[in-house]
C-alpha cells in the first residue's frame, strides 16, 4: 500500500483533533483532542520514516509519546484542580478575565 | 571437527553487528544547561527529604546558587571564545554553542535569578497564623476556601516546589534558543512550557483566576505545540532529517547525496511551506505575536505576579532566540516566502498590541498588551535578515527582560486588603503617597515607551535601524507610529500616579525585603545603564550576532 495514504490519514486525524479543540466545551475532551493531534503527528513521523528509509522519525515518535505522557500529568493536574474548585470542567464557565 | 564448524552446519553467520558510534558529548560546553538541570533535580530531592520548616531556605538558596553558577559557566564559555571563533555544534549536532545562544542563555539566567528573588519574597503579605507567606498557595492541591486549605495555611505550608519548577523551566529555555535540530527544539519547548503551566496555577490570592489562567495557558499551549509538532513532521518528511543544517541544504538545493525518496519529497513545496508555517506559528504563539496572542492578557493577569514577570521576560527571550535561529539558519533559502508573512504579523502585532492596550483598566493586562506590542517591535528586527538584525534583537531582548521583571516586581508592592491592587484606578495618586515606588515604576514605563536615556530607546533605535537598512522602511514608520500610540497609555499611567488625588481608602505600598528590592534595583540600574551608555552592550551583542551552522 502506498505510504502516502497514511499521510492523508494523519492529516485527517490532525484536522479532527484541531476541530475538536475548537468546538468542544469540556476541558478534558479538548485535551483528548490535543492528544489526538499528537498521535496524528506520530503517524506522520512513522510514515515519513518509512518513506525515507531512516529511523529518525520512529525515534521521534517515542519522544512524542513521552512528551504527551508528561503533558497528561501536568494537564490533568491543572484541569482536576479547576474542576474541584468550580465543580465544572467547562472551558466556557472559566471566564473571570475578559477584555 | 571443531565446535565452530559443527555450529556452521545449521546456522549461518549473521551480518557482523555494525559498530554504533559512541556519542560524543561536550559536557563542558553544555555546562550551563547541565548545572541548571542538576540544581532542579537536587531541588526535587530537597522536597522529598528536607524537613518542611527549612525547605524554603534550602530551595531559595539552591536556586540562586545554581543560576549564578550557570551564569558563571556562560561567561567562562564566552570568555573562552565559544561565542565567536570557537563557535560550533555540540552534542552530536543537537545543540549549537555560538554567540546568540550564549548571549541569550546569559540573559535568561539573569532573568531567572531575578525571578528567584521575586519568588522568594515573603514580606509583602501580612503574617498568616504567625508565618511569613510568599505569593504561592499554601497547598496547591487544596480547594480555595476549604477546610484543608485553612489547615494548610495554619500549619504554615508553602509551595516550595515553585523553585525547582522555575529551574526546570529555565533549563528548557536555555536549550530552546540553542537547539540545532527540530526534535531538540520540540523537547525544549515542552520542558520549559510544562513547569510554567503549573506555576501559573499556584497563586495564594485569587486562586480561581490563577487556575483559570493555567487551564487557558495549558490548553492553548498544548494546541500550539501540537501544531509545531505536525510542522516538524512535515519538515522531516520534506528533508528526510530534522537537523537544521540538512534541512537548510535541502531548502537551498545544495544537498549532495539525493536518494530516490528524498528526490520525491524535496520537490514537494507543500510539505516545506506548510511545515515551516506550522513550526513558525508555534514559536509566534510563544512570543505572543498577534494572531496567536489571545492567551497573553489572561495568563499575565491570572498568574502570580512574580511568575508573570519571570515568564514575560524569559519566555520571550527563549522563543525569539529559537525563532531567529529557525529563520536565519534553517529557512534563509525561503526568505522571500516568509518575509512578507512576517511583515504582516509584525504590523498587526505592533498596532494591535498598542491600540488594545489603550482600553485596559488592569495594570497587569496593560503590561500584557504592551508585551505584545514589544513582540511586534522585535519582529521588525527579525525581518531585517542581516547581522545587525540579529544583534539588535539580542540587545532588545536583554534590555526588555530587565525592564519587564522590574515592572512586575513593582506591581507586587502595591497592595490592598485583597492582595495586589491591580486595577488602574487604585494607582491614582500613588506618586504622592510613595514617590520612590512611583518614580521607579515611571522609569520602567518610560523604558517601555522608548524614551531616550532608557534602555528601551537604545533597543528600539537598534531594531528600527536594522529594519530600515534591511529594506523594511514602511515597517519602521508603522513601528514609530505604534510607539507613539503606546507612549500615550504609558504616559497616562504616569499622569495618573503623579497628578491625581489619591483615594482615601486606596492601596498601600508594602515594604519589601532585600530580595524584591534587589530585583527592582537591578532592573532600574540595567535600564539606565543600557540607556545612557549602550555602546559596550551593543558591541557585545554585535560580536555575538553570528549563528553557527
Amino acid at each position: 500500500m502506498n505510504p502516502v495514504n497514511y499521510l492523508y490519514l494523519a492529516a485527517l486525524l490532525f484536522t479532527i483533533g484541531a476541530t475538536g479543540v475548537l468546538i468542544r466545551r469540556n476541558a478534558i475532551v479538548v485535551f483528548m483532542c490535543v492528544e489526538l493531534m499528537l498521535n496524528a503527528c506520530n503517524l506522520a513521523f512513522v510514515t515519513f520514516s518509512r518513506m525515507h528509509g531512516n529511523l529518525d522519525g520512529q525515534i521521534i515518535a517515542f519522544f512524542t509519546m513521552v512528551v504527551a505522557a508528561a503533558e497528561v500529568v501536568v494537564g490533568l493536574a491543572i484541569i482536576v484542580s479547576l474542576f474541584r474548585t468550580r465543580h465544572s470542567a467547562s472551558v466556557d464557565d472559566a471566564s473571570l478575565m475578559k477584555l | 571437527m571443531s565446535a565452530a564448524a559443527v555450529h556452521s552446519l545449521w546456522t549461518t553467520a549473521a551480518d557482523p553487528i555494525s559498530k554504533i558510534e559512541t556519542p560524543k558529548i561536550e559536557y563542558g560546553q553544555l555546562s550551563p544547561t547541565l548545572i541548571v538541570i542538576g540544581g532542579a533535580l537536587i531541588g526535587v530531592l530537597i522536597e522529598a527529604f528536607v524537613p518542611r520548616k527549612s525547605r524554603y531556605y534550602a530551595q531559595a538558596f539552591l536556586s540562586a546558587v545554581t543560576l549564578a553558577a550557570a551564569f558563571a559557566a556562560v561567561v567562562a564559555l564566552a570568555a573562552g571564545g565559544y561565542g565567536t571563533t570557537k563557535a560550533h555544534i555540540a552534542a552530536m549536532g543537537a545543540i549549537a554553542v555560538d554567540g546568540p545562544s550564549l548571549f541569550l542563555q546569559g540573559t535568561i539566567l539573569l532573568a531567572g535569578l531575578l525571578g528567584v528573588f521575586t519568588f522568594a519574597e515573603r514580606h509583602l503579605d501580612p503574617l498568616a497564623h504567625g508565618n511569613r507567606v510568599d505569593s504561592f498557595a499554601a497547598q496547591a492541591a487544596s480547594v480555595p476556601g476549604s477546610d484543608s486549605e485553612k489547615a494548610a495555611v495554619k500549619a504554615g505550608f508553602t509551595t516550595t516546589e515553585a523553585f525547582p519548577l522555575l529551574l526546570f523551566a529555565v533549563s528548557g529555555m536555555l536549550v530552546f534558543p540553542s537547539a540545532n535540530d527540530l526534535l531538540t527544539l520540540f523537547v525544549a519547548l515542552e520542558v520549559f512550557s510544562l513547569p510554567l503551566y503549573l506555576l501559573c496555577a499556584l497563586a495564594r490570592r485569587k486562586r480561581l483566576m490563577s487556575q483559570e489562567a493555567a487551564v487557558k495557558y495549558f490548553l492553548l499551549g498544548a494546541f500550539a505545540s501540537a501544531f509545531t509538532l505536525f510542522g516538524i513532521a512535515l519538515l522531516y518528511g520534506y528533508a528526510g532529517s530534522v537537523s537544521y543544517a540538512t534541512i537548510a541544504q535541502v531548502v537551498d538545493g545544495t544537498v549532495t547525496n539525493v536518494d530516490p525518496a528524498l528526490a520525491g519529497t524535496m520537490g514537494n513545496d507543500a510539505l516545506l511551506l506548510i511545515g515551516a508555517a506550522m513550526v513558525v506559528m508555534g514559536l509566534l504563539f510563544k512570543v505572543g505575536a498577534v494572531p496567536f496572542h489571545m492567551w497573553t492578557p489572561d495568563v499575565y493577569q491570572g498568574a502570580p505576579t512574580p511568575v508573570t514577570g519571570f515568564m514575560a521576560a524569559a519566555t520571550k527571550v527563549a522563543a525569539f532566540g529559537a525563532l531567529l535561529r529557525l529563520l536565519y539558519v534553517v529557512l534563509p533559502g525561503m526568505r522571500w516566502d516568509w518575509r512578507p508573512v512576517m511583515w504582516a504579523v509584525a504590523i498587526v502585532t505592533m498596532l494591535g498590541g498598542a491600540i488594545v492596550a489603550i482600553t485596559q483598566t488592569d495594570i497587569k493586562r496593560l503590561l500584557a498588551y504592551s508585551s505584545i506590542a514589544h513582540a511586534g517591535f522585535i519582529l521588525a528586527g527579525v525581518i531585517a535578515t542581516s547581522r545587525d538584525g540579529v544583534s539588535s534583537v539580542l540587545f532588545y531582548l536583554a534590555a526588555y527582560s530587565f525592564v519587564t521583571i522590574g515592572a512586575f516586581a513593582v506591581v507586587t508592592l502595591v497592595r490592598d486588603a485583597g492582595g495586589e491592587a491591580t486595577h488602574l484606578s487604585k494607582w491614582a495618586g500613588l506618586g504622592r503617597r510613595s514617590p520612590l515606588v512611583a518614580a521607579v515604576f515611571a522609569v520602567f514605563l518610560l523604558a517601555f515607551a522608548g524614551i531616550p536615556l532608557t534602555s528601551g530607546f537604545a533597543g528600539k533605535f537598534a531594531v528600527f535601524k536594522a529594519a530600515a537598512e534591511g529594506g523594511a522602511m514602511p515597517l519602521v514608520v508603522i513601528g514609530v507610529i505604534s510607539s507613539a500610540i503606546a507612549a500615550f497609555f504609558y504616559i497616562r499611567v504616569i499622569v495618573l500616579m503623579f497628578f491625581s488625588e489619591p483615594h482615601p481608602e486606596g492601596p498601600t505600598v508594602a515594604v519589601p525585603s532585600a530580595l524584591t528590592t534587589t530585583a527592582i534595583a537591578v532592573g532600574v540600574a540595567v535600564t539606565l545603564v543600557l540607556g545612557v551608555a549602550p555602546q559596550y552592550f551593543l558591541d557585545l551583542a554585535s560580536q555575538a550576532g553570528v549563528f553557527v551552522r
